[in-house]
């Protein structure tokens, strides 16, 4: 049963990174806009895993992204700065009771998925583009790219967790 | 000192953070800098055949448009050919003899980004293909950028549209320098600053590398001038330029490689251990 689901992480690991770069960073939806679904691996990571782990593999996830697109440490810090503040946002989302309580994203309603991932996909968005822009004349840029890229980013994880999760019974 | 460990085991994951978080930064800051980012980019083996394998695959959508641009060069190049064969008396030159400054080795572009603040692309050629640090890149209608980092197979460049970047420019039909810089706004369009208030700028002027670093020769092609405005304290002027590469679609490129580049650099470093 662990193992199974260690070799899933790890397989939703390399499958995300290689869905990420060869496809996702080509779409530049008018010119600028890409999504950035690999959080996605963050965000479905099990609610009651290790948090010290989940920290560092948040670190190996945005390093490798980082390799594949010559953007020296930005998706690791982002990253790492949403598998820190991942419980304050899941214990929001989903009330105080989500680390006894197995819930399973799928089963819960909308609304509150809605809340968890955005906010998610908002807060790693906002530090990956004031990192990559990081110059305050460029202020309307990050405004525009942060806001574009997150609806994007939250329709296509959104989908993703509807079409990939299992069916109840 | 049991308190000291109970406060590291209880803030464990906030330590565990902020010592992440702050390796992540010092990255990001490094890449600020021109090729000081000796660590994390996409030269090394791994991202580099990841990437040489898509691109072998996407490469086959972009056939027809890459002939096309091959044929065209190729009718220039014979163009220019006949033209110099008429002014030349000798006839027969044999090739291997004539002395260039540069040379020039062809590669693909594996990586290609624009839609970035920092845009950079990877190619398939590295150290083993005599590539260097500081190489110029271009394409036959412009230049494209720097090599930035390098592996045995593959190198990054430092794409023009990069706001780190600043190449020396200037117009083909007067003196005057500026540097080239980007704004991030149009992976079409970049500035060039600098060009002094006396300069006769008209829109539609070629712009030209200028040839006063080691980088590029002079003349290769940039642009044309689309608009142009005085700075605030009248000084000087800036221009945006409309690029003839089209950035968003490379696939063969030039690295050019100046064989007077170790000497130019020598005598340099000597002037400056001099003083």
């Amino acid at each position: 049963m662990l193992n199974n689901e260690i070799f899933i992480n790890i397989i939703r690991f390399i499958v995300l990174v290689l869905t990420q770069v060869l496809l996702l960073n080509h779409i530049d939806f008018l010119g600028y806009i890409n999504p950035y679904i690999y959080i996605l691996f963050i965000i479905v990571f099990p609610f009651t895993g290790n948090k010290s782990l989940l920290i560092f593999l948040s670190f190996i996830l945005g390093l490798t992204i980082d390799f594949f697109l010559d953007s020296g440490g930005i998706h690791a810090a982002a990253c790492v700065f949403i598998a820190y503040i991942r419980p304050q946002v899941l214990k929001y989302s989903f009330g105080i009771s989500y680390e006894y309580n197995t819930i399973k994203m799928s089963n819960t309603d909308f609304i509150k998925q809605f809340s968890y991932v955005g906010s998610m996909v908002l807060f790693n968005h906002i530090v990956l583009f004031s990192l990559e822009i990081f110059n305050t004349n460029h202020l309307l840029l990050l405004l525009k790219s942060t806001l574009f890229s997150s609806i994007f980013s939250i329709i296509i994880i959104l989908s993703a967790i509807t079409i990939f999760s299992k069916k109840p019974r | 000192m049991q308190q000291i460990i109970f406060f590291l085991i209880r803030n464990k994951n906030f330590l565990l953070f902020i010592a992440l978080f702050s390796i992540s930064i010092f990255l990001t800051i490094q890449t600020h800098s021109y090729h000081k980012n000796k660590f994390v980019n996409s030269s090394n083996a791994i991202t580099g055949g990841i990437y040489s394998i898509k691109s072998s695959i996407t490469d086959y959508f972009n056939l027809k448009e890459e002939n096309k641009i091959l044929i065209n060069e190729n009718t220039r190049i014979r163009k220019q050919l006949e033209s110099f064969k008429s002014k030349v008396v000798y006839q027969n030159i044999d090739t291997s003899s004539i002395l260039s400054k540069y040379y020039f080795v062809s590669a693909k572009v594996i990586n290609n980004s624009f839609s970035k603040t920092k845009n950079k692309l990877t190619i398939n050629k590295g150290k083993r293909d005599s590539i260097q640090l500081d190489m110029g890149v271009i394409t036959s209608k412009g230049i494209v950028g720097i090599i930035d980092n390098l592996s045995n197979k593959y190198a990054t460049i430092q794409s023009i549209l990069n706001t780190n970047s600043q190449i020396n420019a200037k117009l083909k039909n007067a003196k005057h320098f500026g540097s080239l810089v980007w704004n991030a706004e149009d992976p079409n369009v970049i500035q060039l600053i600098d060009i002094p208030r006396l300069a006769p700028v008209k829109t539609g002027d070629t712009i030209v590398t200028g040839g006063r670093s080691t980088i590029f020769p002079e003349g290769i092609l940039i642009g044309v001038v689309i608009d142009f405005e005085l700075t605030e304290d009248e000084n000087s002027q800036n221009l945006n330029i409309q690029l003839f590469n089209d950035m968003t679609n490379l696939e063969h490129v030039y690295i050019i490689d100046n064989i007077d580049t170790q000497e130019i650099i020598n005598l340099e470093k000597g002037l400056e251990n001099v003083e």
